[in-house]
This record gives structure tokens, sequence and C-alpha cells, in this order.
């Protein structure tokens, strides 16, 4: 499902397998505990990359799982209840003491681009994959927390009113273009490989872990609030 | 004043009246009112709505004749006010309404008018003989808070600037550069089509307007919150 790898000073996080790395409580539970690890394991000059293997980032929560419940009450329930173990993951990744990277070398949907959009970087390909918010399309609403995070990350109305209101299935080219990913690569290969060059840049710096996180809540003070992440006034005798 | 016309799955709003000038008071502000309301009755999943205008201007703000043929200071005051609170009464309607809107700017829209074309989801422009123009810094008028609301909404960075503080008559191709509009078009009758087109690929998307309009609100939460939209927590998707 998901794997935790240390290479140096940088956590790389897998998700595994072929398949489309569908968040059902399982999954979300093991991701949670592996950040949870990083957080951890943390010192000066950590950096994550997440990433996943096949054509999938992630595809969103497992609605299988959710429509298995019977009845549409029932599926409302269970992806209400998927929703709700989330956000403690979003809330993880927002303030983890270290630089985040998501490496997106498949379709990032859903809560699979909900995932990618909460780390500082996104990394994305050219050739494949799209990024997509499908809830207009299949008539569902969005949790507090995915709306405040697009908002702060995404500074541009017209983007957020595209993904949002439109439906769009965003590539690469046009992420990068309108401000979405930092940088898209035609290929797999080229993406993990500047994924790593990037980690090894900021990883550099040596940053105090926790200042970065604390500079970062600052960044997305709703999404923070609405996430219960406290600010921290840190000092350190660094100067 | 305006007219309401359905066309299978459209919702096709014409201004009209007041010289050409569809300047707002309150016999328009009301018919506007009332025919978001018809539309909203009559909603189904696929619905869109397009308003369009015809000759010189899409609107060119408050009826400001009206407003000044008060007879007292205090009196002109009060029919400002009054026509202030049309408007945010106008925005609310526009925002909850439970489909996608399409703003076919064919003429020029000044103050009120560029907050009537902001009001929908969509905004097309015609290349020449449209403006938009702010005129309130030049007119020596504040603009209150849901409009202000709107503004951050809709329009992000150095074109918001642009917008309110320069006093800046905002021609088609700068508006398109600046991400107000979604694209111009030559000639008012090519402004009016592409509307209806964009309004029927819309429709053609069958989405549920519930939704719809739930998603539009988590979009622009801050104005919501502002002009009491409230959430409604709909029970069960269409999974």
């Amino acid at each position: 499902m998901c794997t935790l790898e240390k290479r140096g000073n940088l956590f790389i996080l897998t998700l595994t397998g072929e398949d489309q790395h569908r968040f059902n409580p399982d999954l979300i539970s093991s991701l949670l505990d592996l950040l949870s690890q990083v957080k951890a394991q943390a010192t000066c000059g950590s950096v994550l990359i997440t990433q996943a293997q096949g054509k999938f980032f992630s595809y969103g929560f497992d609605l299988d799982w959710a429509q298995a419940a019977g009845s549409e009450r029932g599926a409302a329930k269970r992806l209400q209840h998927m929703a709700d173990l989330f956000k403690p993951v979003i809330a993880t990744l927002l303030s983890l003491p270290m630089p985040t990277i998501a490496a997106i070398t498949g379709h990032a949907v859903a809560a699979g681009f909900t995932l990618a959009l909460s780390h500082d970087y996104l990394i994305m390909r050219k050739d494949r994959g799209i990024l997509w918010m499908p809830e207009v399309d299949i008539a569902v609403t969005l949790p507090d927390y995915i709306n405040a995070l697009f908002k702060e990350k995404i500074g541009d109305a017209s983007v957020r009113r595209d993904l949002f209101l439109r439906g769009l299935k965003m590539k690469g080219d046009e992420a990068e273009k309108r401000g979405v990913v930092k940088a898209a690569y035609d290929g797999e290969a080229e993406v993990r490989e500047a994924s790593v060059c990037l980690a090894e840049n900021l990883g550099k710096r040596k940053w105090h872990g926790e200042v970065y996180a604390e500079i970062r809540k600052g960044l997305y003070p709703q999404l923070s609030a609405i996430l219960g992440l406290s600010h921290k006034v840190y000092a350190i005798a660094r100067l | 004043m305006c007219s309401l016309e359905k066309r299978g799955n459209l919702f096709i709003l014409i201004l009209t009246g007041q010289n050409g000038e569809h300047r707002l008071n309150p016999n328009l502000f009301s018919s506007i009112i009332s025919a978001i309301s018809r539309a909203k009755a009559e909603s189904t999943r696929g619905s869109a709505l397009v308003t369009v205008s015809h000759g010189k201007f899409f609107c060119n703000g408050f009826d400001l004749d009206w407003v000044n043929a008060a007879g007292s200071d205090e009196e002109t005051q009060k029919r400002f006010n009054l026509l202030l609170d049309y408007l945010k009464q106008l925005v609310l309607a526009f925002i909850s309404l439970p489909m996608p809107t399409i703003a076919a700017v064919s003429g020029h829209a000044t103050a009120g008018g560029v907050v009537v074309a902001l009001c929908h989801d969509y905004v097309l422009m015609r290349r020449h003989r449209s403006v938009l123009y702010m005129i309130d810094l030049d007119l020596g008028i504040k603009i209150p808070e849901p409009f202000m609301a709107l503004f951050r909404a809709k329009i992000s960075g150095s074109a918001r600037r642009d917008l309110l503080l320069r006093g800046l008559k905002i021609k088609g191709e700068e508006a398109l550069k600046m991400g107000i509009v979604e694209a111009v078009y030559d000639g008012e009758e090519e402004v009016t089509n592409a509307g209806i087109k964009m309004a029927d690929d819309l429709a053609k998307r069958t989405w549920h307007g519930d939704f719809y309009a739930e998603i539009r609100r988590g979009l622009y939460s801050e104005l919501c919150d502002i002009l009491g939209i409230a959430s409604t927590p709909i029970a069960t998707p269409k999974l």
C-alpha cells in the first residue's frame, strides 16, 4: 500500500502497486502512520518526497468501499468518514518540519490531487497524467479543509474556478503554465530525477524544521486554523 | 427592464431599458432579481444561464439621475443606499443560483455593471467597443464590503489592484490578459452567440444544480459568509 524509505536526508514515501491507490480507511491510516514516523525522525536538512508507482498518483477516496455500504445514506456516511480520517494526513503534511515535494507521475484526482497539493512543491509529468477535481461531475461537495487548501495554495481565481466549477482535467503543461505545479517534465524518470534534485538543493540549506513548519503555517492561516494547527512563537539562538 | 427567455435547458436573461444604458434602479433590480428567482424555480439538471444585452452598454451602473432626483441630500443618500442593498441582493441571487452562469458583455460595463458581470461564473467580452470601468475611485465613491469580497473572490493579484485602484477603462484584450474574462470576440453578435454556446456546452455536463451551487459556495466561502449564504449540507452524493 505505502512504504517509507530513508536515503541520507531524504524521506521517500511511496504509494505502491499498479492500482489506483484509492484512499480507504486502511491506506489513510498507513499514510498517517508513516508521516508520523517521518516527523519523529526529522533533522535539519530533512526533505520528504511523496511518489507513487504505476499510472496513478491517487484517484482519491475509495468510492467502491463507500458504495459497499449498501445505501445512498450509507455511502454518504462512509465518504464523510474517509474525509474526516484524511484531514489529519493533510494537517501532518502542513505541519511537517521539513520541505515536502510531490512527485506526480500519474493521475492525481480528488483526494489524490489534494494530497499532492498539500506538499510545498509539485512536480508533474507533461506527457501523462492529469490533475482533476471531479466532484462537480459526480455531485459530491467538498469538505472545508479542501476548499481552504485550494484557496490558499492556488492564487489564481480563474484556475480555482476552472478546477472546481468546470471539473477541468489539467495536464502537466497547463498546470505548469498556470502555476499549479512548479515544473512539468516529459517522462516518469525525469520527474523522479527532478524531485530528488530539488530535494537535495533544499536539504543543503539545513533549515531548522520547526521554524520551516511555522513559516509554512503562516502562509496558510485559514487552512491552518481549520486543520487545528496552532501557531508557535519560536526563538532560536542561531543568528 | 429585463426579460428571461427559455431555450431548451438554457435561461437567457436579456438586459434592456433605460435609454439603452441598462442603468440599475429599483425597477431594473427587481426585474433582474425576479428573473433569477424564476430561473431558480424552473431549474433542472443541466440548466445554465447566460446574461446578454444589446447596444452600446452592458450595464452603465447605478441610475444616478434617479438618485439625484431625490430632492434633498438625505433622500439622495437614502436612494443610493437602497440601490446598494438591491445590488447586494442581486449578487446573492446570482451566487446562489443552482446552475452555471455566463455574462456575455458586448457593451460597456461601469461600476455596478462590472459587479453584475462578475457575479457570473464566466465572463465573455467584446474585444472592442466594450470596457470594464470601476468608476468609483474617479467619482469619489467607496466600495462597500460585500462587493470588495466579490472582487477578492473572482480576481487575483495585481489585476484586482489595477481594476479598483487605477481608474482604468479596461478593454477586452486587457481584461483577458488580466484573467477577468475567459475570452474576447469581435462584434456583439459573436459575444452573444459565444455566451449561448458556452452555456450550452456547460449544460451538457448535466450537473446537479444543488451540488454545483454548494461547490460554488465553498469556492467563494468568504463572499458567501458576508452575504449570509449558508452551506447546505447535502445528504447524499450521486456516486
